[in-house]
């Protein structure tokens, strides 16, 4: 299996990253883990004529947490690197949680953030999660800089609103409260390196024991990585009691539109979405709890 | 396009020129001559090819060439000391843990970079760490009773 020829660079520079970009247009693909890219070059189904290698911008690799701001994720990150900063799991359980359900170790060593999202594959593992935890993501390119929630930049498999020229920079996640609980669920067909069948996460913020606010959103069951309000409306502003979890995963049920694939049937992933928002529900409202007291 | 490639492998420094499209496996196999890192699924999938750059586990068929420049990479041949082999080989061999032997390479620089980092692991840490090497012979058992006992040495 040989990889097809290609230009390769690997700039020190973002300017030069948007200007390489913009030259070769179509041509171009940014490389940032590979763990994706390299193996659809491998198998024909991408044949670029330039590879613009994002590993040299040690300015996109950090992770960095701050009280009132909130936690700041270079595009660049390794996915391991997110999973195991203590700064992530403290603060924002629910994406270590996603993380550890990927892949394996040597592709979470080498694949990033800003791979996974710009991706933009509607069974991503991080995209629910960062969803519902209310994530932006900051878009560099040749006009300068941009913020869109994550919600709304995916398109379709595999677009996204990234315009000519322009990468993922920055993954902005609000500050967590210490009443916000989040927790990820996901089936697959193997607990280990394979894609989800359905993930379903849930971030929820307690005041005074009501639910102040509560964000849900799929994975791999649409088009894109999908927020689902109408199960949300079910729960925000109440104390939330079992029944309304059901009643919620119900709605979540209803707003899948998932296709019949090699992994499952439409039928299934229906069921798994219910069954799925009704665990990862519990879950958030259990440790939103369990950091209160 | 051709790159020029400055590694340290196994503590030896090369410099190499390398087309742009080489993995970080065929390097390692074709111009290095270092034919314990396995080319299996060539895909991220099976773990043969794993390698170790700066202290973490890499699948190598993953990895450009040109990418593992300035890195320093480990890889099974870097293993024994002279003729003494590393703990993790001898416990493989006492405990059976390899049949065929293809997975074994990729098999242990798991296990290695699991203990470097953790010297007493659960079950279920051994089973994550080598979550992304696959055993065709299945002989999955041996294999973790093999890292358990140098865990256990290691602690005592």
């Amino acid at each position: 299996m040989i990889l097809p020829k290609f230009s390769y660079f690997e700039p020190k520079q973002i300017g030069e990253v948007c200007s390489l970009l913009e030259e070769y247009g179509e041509e171009a693909r940014v490389l940032a883990g590979g763990t994706d890219l390299l193996v659809k070059m491998k198998q024909g189904l991408l044949n670029p004529k330039c590879l613009v290698s994002l590993k040299k911008l040690a300015e996109l690799n950090f992770i960095r947490f701050d009280e009132r701001t909130g936690l700041a994720l270079g595009a660049m990150a390794s996915l391991n690197s997110i999973q195991e900063s203590p700064l992530v799991r403290e603060n924002y359980y629910a994406l270590a949680e996603a993380v550890e359900s990927m892949a394996a170790v040597q592709i979470r060593n080498i694949g990033t953030l800003g791979g996974n999202l710009g991706n933009a594959s509607p069974a991503a593992d991080t995209a629910p999660v960062l969803i519902a935890y209310g994530a932006q993501v900051k878009l560099v390119g040749p006009k300068g800089e941009r913020r869109v929630a994550l919600e709304d930049f995916f398109i379709g498999p595999g677009q996204t609103v990234l315009n000519k020229g322009e990468i993922i920079a920055e993954v902005v996640l609000p500050p967590a409260g210490i009443s916000t609980g989040g927790a990820y669920r996901r089936f697959g067909l193997r607990r280990s390196s394979a894609l989800a069948v359905v993930g379903a996460a849930a971030v929820i913020t307690l005041k005074s024991g009501v639910c102040q606010s509560v964000r849900i959103a799929l994975g791999a069951v649409a088009p894109v990585p999908l927020r689902v309000p109408a199960a949300e409306e079910v729960l925000a502003g109440k104390a939330i009691e079992d029944e309304a979890i059901v009643e919620a995963a119900k709605k979540a049920r209803e707003a899948a539109r998932p296709i019949t694939d090699v992994r499952s049937s439409d039928e299934y992933r229906r069921e798994l979405t219910e069954v799925l928002v009704t665990r990862a529900l519990s879950h958030a409202l259990k440790r939103a709890k369990e950091r209160v007291n | 396009m051709q790159h020029l490639v400055n590694v340290k492998v196994n503590g030896q420094s090369h410099t190499l020129v390398v087309n742009a499209n080489m993995t970080l496996l065929d390097m390692l196999r074709k111009n290095l001559g270092l034919t314990g890192t396995k080319k299996g699924c060539e895909l991220g999938d099976c773990g043969s090819c794993t390698v170790i750059i700066d202290g973490k586990t890499v699948n190598s068929c993953l990895v450009l060439a040109v990418e593992a420049s300035g890195k320093e990479i480990l890889t099974i041949e870097g293993l024994a000391e002279g003729n003494e082999l590393h703990p993790l080989q001898k416990a493989f061999i006492d405990y059976g843990a390899i049949q065929c032997g293809y997975c074994t390479p990729g098999m242990i620089l798991s296990a290695k970079a699991l203990l470097d980092r953790n010297s007493s692991p659960s079950e279920e840490e051994i089973k994550t760490a080598i979550g992304g090497n696959l055993c065709r012979c299945t002989g999955y058992i041996y294999i973790i009773e093999a890292i358990r006992e140098v865990a256990g040495k290691q602690k005592e």
